[in-house]
């Protein structure tokens, strides 16, 4: 008998359930905003004439709700899942991985009621104040201490592919908001950036676009790298290819945030090389794309059968979409229609709706069944419905942008014979109205399949029993 | 270039930005290369993590490796015609800012001969010409209606330029004039130079007064004495005086809010409000055609 074995043999699986659970329940919540928003921008009434409700309050509410509550929910439930599981062993520090639950709750219920209330510091996708920023930092330490730690005590000798995305997402995450929320308080819940002028405009905006590229391109990479090769149950296509398009990935998107300030105060060297390298992304960013396709190969067939598995697969098809498009509107002339315009917003949806929300779906399917001692989810009827609405509602929203996007740009520039603009501003708002019904019904329908989804969640969640799961031996080569 | 603060920055940009690219050549080239073999000969790598895990050893597509390829040149290329490595200001010496001067250049060529024609002719046989009015009414949607409204009636704090009531005069030298060069509003407080709270609320009826508005008569009679200090700038009769931009106070136009409360607040507050200047945006040309719309605006029924 043994007397004391300091590694557990069964995977501390406790706070991926919290986190699963609460993914599910902020991505209701996030998307629901969302679509309030999208209507209020047909309907102003719906603004209500309080300044709690108004657009420019729930506009933060919804981004940060969606990347930050939903996406990260989903990070933290499968990077915990998939690190203990490609490293053969428990959570290093278990109760440290309960705090970081917590904390990121408390994170999330401060920016509800703050976003709403006003204070803000004004950068996009880092609005939060202060103290707040400062209890984000301290939860990121603490995940990249249960992270790396779990990998350090891991029982097999190499590292899997998708930690190595999941490190680089935790790492650059930290760096980016610890630089970027550099402020000086004023007082409690106001502070001012530590920067000024064009070069908090670049910080923000390396900030910004590398939010875009490590927590929502290199954190879901590393699930896709688990949950297509385990769903699927086909090896990873190419390890070389992984290899490059990792580091590619991570060097590359660093450089591209000057594209978000093309034609401003910003200097012209510093606007080319973040078009430059913006197109160098297109590669690494297939590279991904690629390798996770391509394990399909041999099993394409699966795809009738399997709606989680379709879930994964059009997530990559998105993916792919929308990082060829990105590199294109980085391209200055095309970026001169496209700034401004309802196109970047339909470019970020294809990615947040296409890419980051249904390689999440998919992968929480996987392992909610698992968490909770179950063999499938409740209803994979729901799961079926759940992917038909999701894709339908993103074809919808992307759709009406591009039109809209595109058409507002080319009015902009109409310009008539005797040098003044063809349209005035107001114009182009009024042209829009009908795709902005359209987005409405596209984002109608995404969040009717997420609440078909929590109903399921709870359903199997409620009819199963926290699992515990046993830490299979190592396999012989690995 | 004043975008460094010494010959450092510029170096270091050109060495990490080409060494970057041609760092992703590198990396490139050297995976290519890699290729693990696994003892089973299954074509993987022979690592198994969760009991499934595995990979393969699929060599990088082709097409993907030249599509790399292609955005590595083009971005080298790139770096040669356009200023991106520190100060070297690139082959084809384009920057944004001459980008945009050649566009306005050729433009303002095109339409300089359509606008001399109009700068021969007087404002009143402007306000009446179909072709300047139309462009006229859409430089006004453009630049004058965000504040003035489309229909040119303003709202609080936005003068109407429909009814005649000119604070700075409307002649169309004057309105030419406003749009070039902008103006500046600016009332001082006034409270403490009127008296105690009692004489500014009489002053207040005074000035209701003058327009016959709803206001009490024994406070009026009171405030005025008390007028004297508005005087200065609206005149002895309160009708204004538009050479230093002070608005008549006797014809029931009420820029800042109509009866008594707004009119105490004033006193008390003074203010500042401002038309910015087009100057900069148009050639004097085309403020031309401008006034002459603004100015057929309120004078439409000489046609």
């Amino acid at each position: 008998m043994q007397v004391s074995n300091s590694q557990s043999n069964t995977y501390s699986d406790g706070v991926i359930r919290q986190f699963s659970i609460m993914a599910v329940v902020w991505g209701v919540v996030g998307m629901l905003v969302g679509v309030i928003i999208a209507s209020q921008l047909v309907w102003p009434e719906l603004n209500l004439g309080l300044q709690w409700t108004s657009f420019g309050r729930l506009r933060p509410l919804h981004t940060n709700a969606v990347i930050f509550a939903f996406g990260g929910c989903t990070l933290f439930a499968t990077s915990y899942y998939i690190v203990q599981r490609t490293c053969h062993t428990a959570l290093f520090m278990p109760k440290l991985a309960t705090f970081t639950f917590w904390g990121w709750q408390a994170v999330i219920v401060a920016a509800a009621i703050s976003l709403p209330l006003g204070y803000t510091q004004g950068k996009e996708y880092a609005e939060l104040e202060w103290p707040i920023d400062l209890l984000i930092a301290v939860v990121w330490v603490s995940y990249a201490i249960v992270f790396f730690g779990t990998i350090g005590i891991r029982r097999v000798k190499h590292i899997y592919v998708a930690n190595w995305f999941l490190g680089a997402f935790i790492i650059a995450v930290a760096l980016l908001h610890i630089v970027n929320s550099a402020a000086m308080p004023a007082s409690f819940m106001h502070s001012y950036s530590a920067y000024a002028g064009v070069q908090d405009a670049m910080v923000q905006w390396w900030y910004g676009h590398n939010a875009v590229g490590f927590f929502l391109t290199a954190g879901f990479l590393g699930m896709m790298y688990y949950f297509v090769p385990k769903q699927a149950d086909r090896p990873v296509y190419s390890y070389s290819l992984s290899i490059v398009h990792f580091w590619a990935l991570i060097f590359t998107y660093m450089w591209a945030g000057p594209h978000h300030l093309h034609y401003t105060a910003l200097p012209d060297w510093t606007q080319s090389l973040g078009m430059a390298f913006s197109l160098i992304l297109l590669a690494p960013s297939w590279g991904g794309m690629i390798n996770g396709m391509m394990t399909l190969s041999g099993a394409w067939h699966k795809l009738r059968t399997d709606p989680i598995l379709r879930f994964l697969i059009v997530s990559l098809s998105f993916y792919g979409m929308s990082t060829f498009e990105g590199p294109m509107m980085a391209i200055k002339t095309v970026n001169s229609l496209s700034h401004y315009t309802d196109w970047t917003v339909g470019h970020v949806h294809s990615g947040a709706l296409g890419w980051v929300g249904l390689v999440s779906m998919g992968s929480l399917y996987y392992m909610v069944p698992r968490l909770f001692g179950q063999k499938q989810m409740h209803s994979i009827k729901a799961i079926e419905l759940h992917f038909w609405m999701a894709t339908v509602g993103i074809v919808l929203y992307i759709a009406a942008l591009w039109i809209s996007g595109v058409m507002e740009g080319l009015m902009w520039r109409a310009i008539n014979a005797d040098g003044t603009l063809t349209y005035t501003f107001v114009e182009s708002v009024k042209a829009k109205q009908p795709y902005y019904i359209i987005r409405v019904l596209g984002g109608l329908l995404y969040l009717g399949g997420m609440i078909i989804m929590l109903w399921n969640v709870i359903k199997t969640a409620t009819s199963g029993k926290a699992a515990t799961a046993t830490i299979p031996p190592v396999a012989a080569h690995a | 270039m004043s975008d460094f603060t010494s010959s450092f920055w510029p170096m270091f940009i050109t060495v990490i930005s080409v060494g970057g690219v041609i760092g992703c050549a590198l990396l490139l080239w050297l995976t290519s290369k890699i290729k693990a073999t696994s003892p089973n000969g299954d074509n993987t790598n022979g690592h198994v993590w969760d009991e499934n895990l595995r990979e393969m050893n699929n060599p990088l597509p082709r097409w993907w490796v030249w599509m790399f390829i292609i955005t590595i040149v083009f971005s080298l290329f790139y770096f040669a015609a356009y200023p991106a490595i520190g100060t070297y200001a690139g082959k084809l010496g384009w920057t944004q800012v001459n980008q945009y001067e050649k566009e306005m250049e050729e433009a303002n060529k095109t339409i300089a001969p359509l606008y001399a024609k109009f700068a021969a002719m007087p404002v009143e046989e402007l306000a009446v010409n179909a072709e300047a009015k139309a462009i006229g009414e859409r430089m006004f949607m453009n630049n004058c209606a965000q504040c003035h409204g489309s229909d040119a009636h303003g709202s609080r704090g936005f003068p109407n330029l429909t009814d005649k009531d000119w604070i700075y005069g409307g002649s169309p030298e004057k309105i030419a004039e406003t749009l070039t060069n902008g103006r500046v509003g600016m009332m001082p407080p006034m409270a403490a130079a009127v008296g105690t709270e009692d004489d500014v609320k009489n002053v207040a009826h005074y000035v209701l007064s003058l327009s016959n508005s709803d206001h009490d008569a024994t406070r009026a009679t009171a405030g005025k004495e008390k007028f004297a200090v508005c005087a200065a700038c609206h005149g002895a009769d309160g009708t204004g005086n538009q050479s230093i931009g002070a608005p008549n106070l006797a014809d029931n136009i009420w820029l800042h809010g109509a009866g008594e409360e707004a009119i105490i607040k004033r006193i008390h507050e003074g203010k500042v409000n401002q038309m910015p200047a087009q100057g900069a945006k148009f050639s004097p040309e085309q403020i031309h055609v401008l006034a002459a719309y603004v100015w057929g605006l309120s004078n439409n029924e000489t046609k």
